[in-house]
């Protein structure tokens, strides 16, 4: 059934190419919608690797750390994540604190955590355990993370909260600044390399 | 340069999840012969999906625009904010450039989405030829900054877990927020389940030069 991967369809029009070698800093467009079809690679498959471990270990210091501490009469109060989290939940915001927990923690970190595994054992040309259903997730998971948005979020907040308070941003905040730079090359991520790994039967 | 030919012209189906080219099934779907996805021609329903997501964000981008979405308490002193006011008090507080940003995140974004889908579906329906190669670039920027409307949501989550001084000042969500979250939801998923292919599907093979 599938044809050899020289043959790349357009995403958004369907229109029908031949794949061809690009150079560095090379991208392919299509000549008749004008979406990108296909970028030149310049991270490995082993730097990528790297990336995703940084970007968890910044994942987990901007969430066990506070984000912000605010300062009112001597009085102190600051928040990690979670802790934005379960006050939606308790504050009859439930359907606030379902939506941050999933854009905001799970589904970063199944995120991190599939292409870390399937990344792993795809830079040794493997197929990872489970490759199919983790391909799968990071393709619909892919719109619904939204770490960067929080740290624009986090910067209104501290703003809005600076009429009032002494505010003083946390450790937290600067783990998820470093960190979006990092999520933004992985977004950048092409998993048709990762699909390129499976033999296409019949070809 | 070459004709360019359409994967149904030749015969040829493109995996929406893997990108595999196979070719066209002729009577039962097998699915991705790489990824098991249902290999299908557009996506199944996609005009009416997208109209019913569109319209349900829009019922729910009223109450979220009408009602508060915070509640700041300070001293006895209760102010209800809703997105509009949150914006015009950052203005005011000589944070214009933020204000800007919070104004095109949860106004200009929202809106954008909606009348960028209005204008692909219609267009669809029409079957028309107007301006294709904007309307596939229109859907990929709605694509592209859709999600930062969820920006006054998480300051809304933000502020409620930060100000935290008992009597002395504190904050609380108001069925506003849950509102536009929901919005914001609803609109990703509206524009997920356009397809961009259809903007071209009405084009006769050789009636352009």
């Amino acid at each position: 059934m599938g044809l050899s991967s020289r043959l790349l369809i357009c995403h958004d029009c369907d229109t029908v190419y031949r794949t061809a070698a690009l150079g560095r800093g090379e991208v392919a467009r299509c000549a008749r919608c004008g979406a990108v079809l296909a970028r030149h690679h310049r991270l490995g498959l082993d730097a990528l690797t790297a990336l995703v471990v940084g970007a968890l270990i910044l994942f987990i210091q901007g969430n066990l750390w506070p984000v912000v501490t605010l300062g009112l009469n001597g009085q102190h109060s600051s928040t990690t994540l979670w802790g934005m989290i379960l006050i939606m939940w308790q504050d009859h915001a439930e359907v606030v604190s379902v939506i941050t927990a999933v854009t905001l923690f799970f589904f970063p970190l199944a995120n991190m955590l599939s292409l870390g595994w399937l990344l792993y054992f795809g830079r040794r040309g493997e197929l990872a355990p489970g490759f199919r259903p983790l391909m799968l997730l990071l393709h619909y998971l892919g719109p619904w993370t939204m770490s960067e948005v929080f740290v624009l979020g986090a910067l209104v907040a501290m703003v809005k909260a600076k009429a009032y308070f002494e505010v003083f941003p946390d450790t937290g905040i600067y783990a998820y600044g470093a960190l979006i730079l990092f999520i933004t090359v992985l977004a950048g991520f092409d998993l048709r390399r990762l699909w390129d790994l499976v033999p296409i039967r019949g070809a | 340069m070459t004709a360019l030919l359409r994967a149904e012209q030749l015969g040829l189906i493109g995996c929406q999840v893997c990108g595999l080219v196979s070719r066209a099934p002729s009577f039962a779907d097998p699915g991705c012969s790489r990824c098991g996805s249902a290999l299908r021609r557009r996506k199944p329903a996609s005009l009416s999906r997208t109209w019913a997501l569109l319209l349900a964000a829009f019922i729910v981008y009223i109450p979220a625009n009408l009602l508060p979405i915070m509640r700041t308490a300070s001293l006895g002193d209760v102010d209800d904010n809703t997105i509009l006011s949150g914006i015009v008090e950052l203005w005011e507080k000589d944070s214009q450039a933020l204000a800007i940003i919070v104004f095109s995140a949860s106004i200009v974004v929202p809106m954008l989405k909606f009348l960028a889908l209005l204008v692909l579906l219609i267009c669809v329906h029409r079957r028309s030829h107007w301006a294709q190669l904007q309307r596939s670039k229109l859907y990929r920027l709605i694509e592209l900054i859709g999600h930062w409307s969820m920006l006054d949501v998480f300051v809304v989550a933000l502020l409620t877990a930060l100000v935290r001084f008992n009597l002395l000042s504190s904050v609380e969500p108001l069925p506003g927020v849950i509102f536009f979250g929901l919005t914001v939801v609803l609109t990703m998923f509206a524009s997920l389940s356009f397809d961009p292919r259809l903007t071209w599907d009405h084009e006769e093979p050789h009636d352009r030069e």
